[in-house]
């Protein structure tokens, strides 16, 4: 197979040499794939535009031997153009394509159910109809739960018991009082129930939500991601709330803070 | 593999940027045929790049004194500044001779997926120069990629509210190219930025 096309998202772009760079994009059909697209940074490259992160693209590739290069792209949706207009939904949407790529182990693995993740994920955070953090963790408790590691929220993790007195990491979800290893969390109630909203896609439920437990949803989530990774997310850092628009005055002169560690 | 100095020199030569193992054999077999009068004087730059240059005090920009050239210009206009990720894009602007305001290189563009946000650019710096009310425009020149845009985006949002005019570089197509291979989002781009013909 010397060509072949594909649809996919651009995660990452690395430069390469002079005027090239390495594009890793998570495919419909392929996976993830990390290809050569020669020439993109010249201004008056072909690609142009087109192979920026966050964009969904339809791509054709040419199999090399090492690595695959970019013969021809078009683009279905450039969502990045949209996010580079408002930082909070850009550095939210660079943690989801880190995820993304970290959550896609090996290259050209078919990972559909990632990729549509992924898709549905940009998409509701280019329309803008729910608070961006909320759509971050209910990316992150989705695309665990396609990879294996949904986190039990509604019975003990261990031993199935329905009486939850807490949130283990290491035990894979909530956990009962019996079974509550030392240092588990201890979630209030509304928190768990908003976890549940988000993995199971119940916006209704989950909009409402006060920002306390949202804050709280927000760790355990990212805590939880982390810790089955095995990696950290470096984005996740960078990810800015909404309601913490910076003043005039940066943090380190004293003003609010414009980020916050997840 | 070559003895001593020869390997050294060529496992050195390896580490630059964009030089491959056998470009770097093919350099080192130049120097070690070229005259030894250029290749000492090749190894003196190389000495002083590292004694002699330093950053703007000011701005950021490379400049071989404490404050650069363009700072130092009393003829430079004060009141814009053009904010850049590289001292490299500073040449880029300076070679088009339309701007004559100064410069302030911010070291890079936010860039969370490689860890580097607000924080990690001269940020700060920017804001302790546009303290003192004398700048009235800013002009935010970030490269016109992802990465560029969302740091312009983050500067204007810190900006606007000191009551300054920022503008942003027009994007749009290349001049001498063919319409038709435009990307989407440039030709976008070009759209809404159209200007009105006076003729």
């Amino acid at each position: 197979m010397s060509l072949y096309r594909d649809e996919g998202v651009v995660l990452r772009t690395q430069k390469l040499g002079e005027a090239d760079r390495i594009i890793t994009i998570l495919t419909r059909r392929t996976g993830r794939v990390r290809a050569v697209a020669k020439g993109v940074r010249r201004t008056k490259s072909k690609f142009g535009g087109r192979l920026e992160p966050f964009s969904h693209v339809d791509v054709q590739f040419h199999t090399g031997r090492t690595l695959d290069v970019v013969t021809q792209v078009e683009v279905l949706h450039p969502y990045g153009a949209r996010l580079a207009q408002d930082y909070p939904r850009y550095t939210t949407g660079i943690a989801m394509l880190e995820t993304a790529e970290k959550l896609t182990v090996g290259e050209k693995e078919p990972s559909l159910r990632q990729f549509l993740l992924l898709v549905g994920g940009l998409r509701t955070l280019v329309e803008n109809t729910h608070e961006a953090r909320l759509i971050l963790d209910a990316y992150f408790l989705r695309s665990l739960a396609v990879a294996g590691y949904a986190p039990s929220l509604d019975k003990c993790a261990r031993c199935g018991s329905e009486h939850i007195r807490g949130f283990a990491i290491v035990a894979g979800g909530a956990v009962c009082g019996a079974c509550r290893p030392a240092g588990a969390a201890t979630p209030s109630a509304e928190s768990l129930a908003l976890m549940r909203s988000l993995l199971r896609g119940d916006w209704a439920a989950a909009d409402v939500s006060q920002s306390r437990h949202r804050g709280e949803c927000s760790g355990l989530v990212a805590a939880y991601l982390q810790w089955h990774l095995e990696h950290g997310i470096r984005s996740l850092r960078h990810v800015e709330r909404e309601s913490d628009a910076p003043s005039s005055v940066p943090a380190s002169f004293g003003g609010n803070p414009a980020t916050h560690p997840a | 593999m070559y003895e001593g100095v020869v390997q050294s020199l060529i496992d050195e030569l390896g580490l630059l940027p964009g030089v491959g193992p056998k470009s770097a054999q093919r350099i080192a077999f130049h120097i070690l045929s070229a005259d030894p009068a250029d290749v000492r004087r090749l190894a003196q730059v190389l000495t002083e790049i590292k004694d002699k240059v330093h950053f703007c005090r000011i701005c950021g920009n490379v400049a071989a004194e404490e404050e650069c050239r363009i700072c130092r210009d009393a003829r430079r206009d004060p009141q814009v500044i053009c904010v850049v990720e590289e001292s490299k894009d500073v040449v880029a602007i300076e070679k088009t001779r339309e701007f004559r305001g100064r410069y302030h290189v911010l070291g890079g563009a936010i860039s969370p997926i490689e860890g580097v946000g607000p924080d990690d650019l001269r940020i700060k710096e920017l804001m302790k120069r546009l303290a003192d009310g004398e700048v009235t425009e800013v002009i935010l020149a970030t490269d016109p990629n992802l990465e560029g845009e969302a740091t312009a985006t983050y500067l204007a949002r810190l900006l606007k509210p000191m009551g300054l005019k920022v503008t942003r570089l027009a994007s749009g197509l290349p001049v001498g190219g063919d319409l038709e291979y435009a990307d989407e989002v440039t030709l976008g781009r070009a759209f809404e930025g159209r200007r009105l013909l006076d003729v």
